[in-house]
């Protein structure tokens, strides 16, 4: 069965959104799933709407998440949430930051690897791999604070679950 | 490593393949979505250089390619029309090694100003055309299209799609490539001047040459070119080039599909064949119908897609809508918060006057560009690199005097190096009654792009000193009458001030604002800096400026 994971990152050109499905689709690489990742460059880059979209599992064809089809939908900025809903399919996650708790979002710099963090609750990569992509795609002197962030999105989205 | 599996942009496969291939020399001019297969190259260790324009770029990468090394040239769609002239001839020509030259399109136009499908060029200029459709096939096809480069001693275009270029998918390079190791053959020079003198009578024969290679390598094409099948049903055959095929292959997993990896000249045998057996078929093509209408010539029985999606990417929700034959309204996606300039940017400020100013804007293309947008909306046109001057010189020499008067031309710094010279010189040549007004505002980058270097900034592809073009001592030495600079230093009101007082003067000006990206600024800094450091322990580098 060629099960495909959907995510879609969501925000603003400057947020990180680019870096933060970069990260994914390295977690999932390292994994050992078939990955694409694809957004648009360019104009966006100018504080317009960025959206970016990871696919991985067995066998990936197009690397454009279809509408309607996203497992989960991660958003930086909350005026993005309608602009991008659609590509959620009916039982999808959306993640944002008024998901998470004042002390998940503490990091205000590292918003994106939070997100990440609460994301990782919802997908088969494990720790390790996850740790390792942020590391490669960050800057030495940044992995101290975005691993943290990470462990506190997570943890957030793991409150959050437990309470529901 | 370079064996082990990685995850790469076809921009970034493109680049690792010129590196396995034994690029010599990349050139090219910045341009999305093709501006990282020459960062990459240089950050890989290959030699890279940004150059003027595209078609100085191609000028250069055949010379070498004359010299026989092999030679990788990248630009955008828009960019080959300005390397044009050098292609179609070069076309002719009998090359000692492989030139691949990268055509990086933008269907759906994400960050350009047209849609044109690259493909024509092929045709027209009659050069091979291979189409990869993800970073394997790119990485794949540009080892390739040195080959058939040098084995038919023509240029090859590689033609790759906004969603090939930045989509990262999995690569496996090819066994046993060793950075630096000699791939290919080396420079030297041979003379040869009925095959590179493009005189009549040289050329009419080598017209005839190029039309017989042409039909070597569709035989090739036909019996091993990169094309390929995924086995199917019979009832819906599919006939995919570049990314369309990746949707197809989605979009209906049961059918055959034939991806056609060369897409000029086209391996038609093979294309029949497939064809035959099947009860429906359908090709899936971005852009215009150039597959479809070719089949469509050949005699071979196919169905094109409906004339709406010309327009804009495809996907696979939209190649369902194909192969369903739904020919209803598609859903419009909601919009999204439109670029704007950056909070800071110098741009902001000179928009600011030329709106207050009522000035009649010519534009060009860059960040700049979103000056068109509020609050300023200050520019009336803008059609292509260095079209300002040339557009505001002529609605200058038409419009009534009063409107004439208030015509600008508004340009930046790579866009001027690339394509605003020559309207400079129309601009001393052919001068308006009323004068005119040029702007180059300076940012110290080509920043839409993000933020490559050109000669305006002295600094090269990756950040060295080199020789720097002084845009104010051009304009004096060209004739211009009147050669300002406003710094980012100057007075609030200075340009206002001085844009009014040009502007009632029938002379030619050119005025240059000049304040560093706020984007680029650090890095501008640091290679300055770092500049300044190594010319302090060597004096005997030391640059001018």
């Amino acid at each position: 069965m060629n099960t495909v994971h959907n995510v879609v990152i969501a925000g603003l050109g400057g947020q990180g959104v680019i870096k933060a499905s970069d990260i994914l689709a390295d977690a999932a690489f390292r994994a050992g799933y078939d990955v694409k990742k694809s957004e648009l460059h360019g104009m966006s880059q100018r504080g317009g709407s960025v959206s970016s979209d990871v696919r991985f599992g067995p066998q990936v064809w197009s690397p454009m998440v279809p509408a309607g089809e996203a497992d989960a939908l991660v958003v930086l900025e909350e005026t993005q949430v309608e602009v991008n809903r659609g590509v959620l399919r009916p039982d999808g996650v959306l993640i944002g930051p008024e998901l998470l708790d004042a002390e998940a979002l503490k990091n205000k710099k590292s918003l994106n690897v939070t997100l990440l963090g609460a994301l990782s609750t919802q997908l088969p990569i494990a720790q390790e791999h996850w740790l390792a992509a942020i590391h490669a795609n960050l800057a030495p002197k940044l992995h101290k604070l975005n691993e943290q962030s990470f462990s506190l999105g997570r943890a957030a989205a793991e409150r959050v679950a437990a309470k529901n | 490593m370079s064996d082990s599996p990685q995850l790469l942009s076809g921009d970034e496969a493109i680049a690792l393949a010129a590196l396995h291939a034994g690029v010599r020399l990349g050139t090219g001019y910045p341009g999305t979505p093709s501006t990282e297969i020459l960062e990459t190259f240089d950050r890989l260790g290959g030699r890279a250089q940004w150059s003027p324009n595209e078609k100085v770029a191609l000028e250069v990468g055949l010379g070498a390619a004359f010299g026989g090394a092999r030679t990788l040239v990248t630009m955008k769609h828009v960019g080959l029309n300005v390397a044009a002239d050098p292609l179609f001839t070069a076309a002719y020509t009998d090359l000692v090694a492989g030139l691949v030259v990268v055509s990086a399109d933008d269907p759906g136009m994400a960050s350009s100003q047209n849609e044109q499908d690259n493909r024509h060029y092929a045709r027209a200029a009659a050069v091979p055309m291979l189409e990869p459709m993800d970073s394997q096939e790119a990485y794949d096809f540009t080892l390739l299209a040195f080959e058939v480069s040098e084995r038919w001693h023509l240029p090859v275009l590689l033609r790759i799609t906004t969603r090939v270029c930045h989509a990262k998918t999995v690569v496996r390079p090819q066994n046993g490539f060793q950075a630096g190791s000699p791939v290919g053959p080396e420079p030297g020079f041979r003379r040869d001047i009925p095959a590179r003198v493009m005189i009549p009578a040289y050329a009419k024969p080598a017209h005839r040459r190029l039309r017989q290679k042409l039909a070597e390598i569709a035989a090739w094409n036909d019996a091993e070119g990169p094309n390929r099948i995924f086995a199917g049903g019979s009832e819906l055959c599919l006939i995919a080039t570049g990314i369309a095929a990746m949707h197809a292959r989605e979009a209906a997993p049961q059918a055959s599909l034939l991806t056609i990896g060369m897409t000029y000249p086209l391996p038609l045998e093979t294309i029949r064949t497939f064809a035959e057996c099947c009860e429906r078929v359908v090709v899936l093509e971005e852009g215009d119908p150039v597959l479809a209408d070719a089949l469509k010539a050949a005699g071979i029985a196919a169905e094109g897609k409906p004339e709406h999606y010309r327009y804009g990417e495809l996907n696979v929700a939209r190649v369902r809508r194909i192969l369903a034959g739904d020919l209803s309204p598609e859903p419009v996606p909601p919009k999204g918060k439109p670029p704007e300039l950056c909070q800071g940017c110098s741009h902001r400020g000179v928009f600011e006057v030329l709106r207050d100013l009522n000035c009649i804007v010519a534009g060009d293309i860059g960040c700049y560009t979103l000056g068109v947008l509020p609050p300023f909306q200050a520019m009336d046109t803008c059609v292509c690199m260095g079209a300002s001057i040339g557009v505001g010189l002529g609605l200058r020499h038409v419009l009534p005097e009063a409107e004439a008067r208030r015509v600008v031309s508004v340009i930046g710094d790579s866009t001027f190096v690339h394509s605003g010279i020559t309207g400079l010189a129309e601009m001393v040549y052919n001068p308006p009654a009323t004068g005119h007004v040029v702007l180059i505002l300076d940012n110290g980058t080509t920043a839409m792009t993000g933020q490559q270097e050109h000669p305006g900034t002295g600094r090269t592809l990756s950040h060295d000193p080199t020789g720097r073009i002084h845009f104010e001592d051009l304009a004096r030495a060209m004739g211009v009458q009147n050669v300002h600079l406003v710094d980012f230093q100057a007075a609030e009101g200075t340009l206002a001030t001085l844009l009014k007082d040009l502007l009632a003067k029938s002379e030619t000006s050119l005025v240059v604002t000049r304040q560093p990206c706020v984007l680029a600024a650090p890095k501008i800094r640091f290679y300055e800096k770092a500049a300044a450091d190594r010319s302090a322990t060597a004096p005997a580098a030391v640059v001018d400026d």
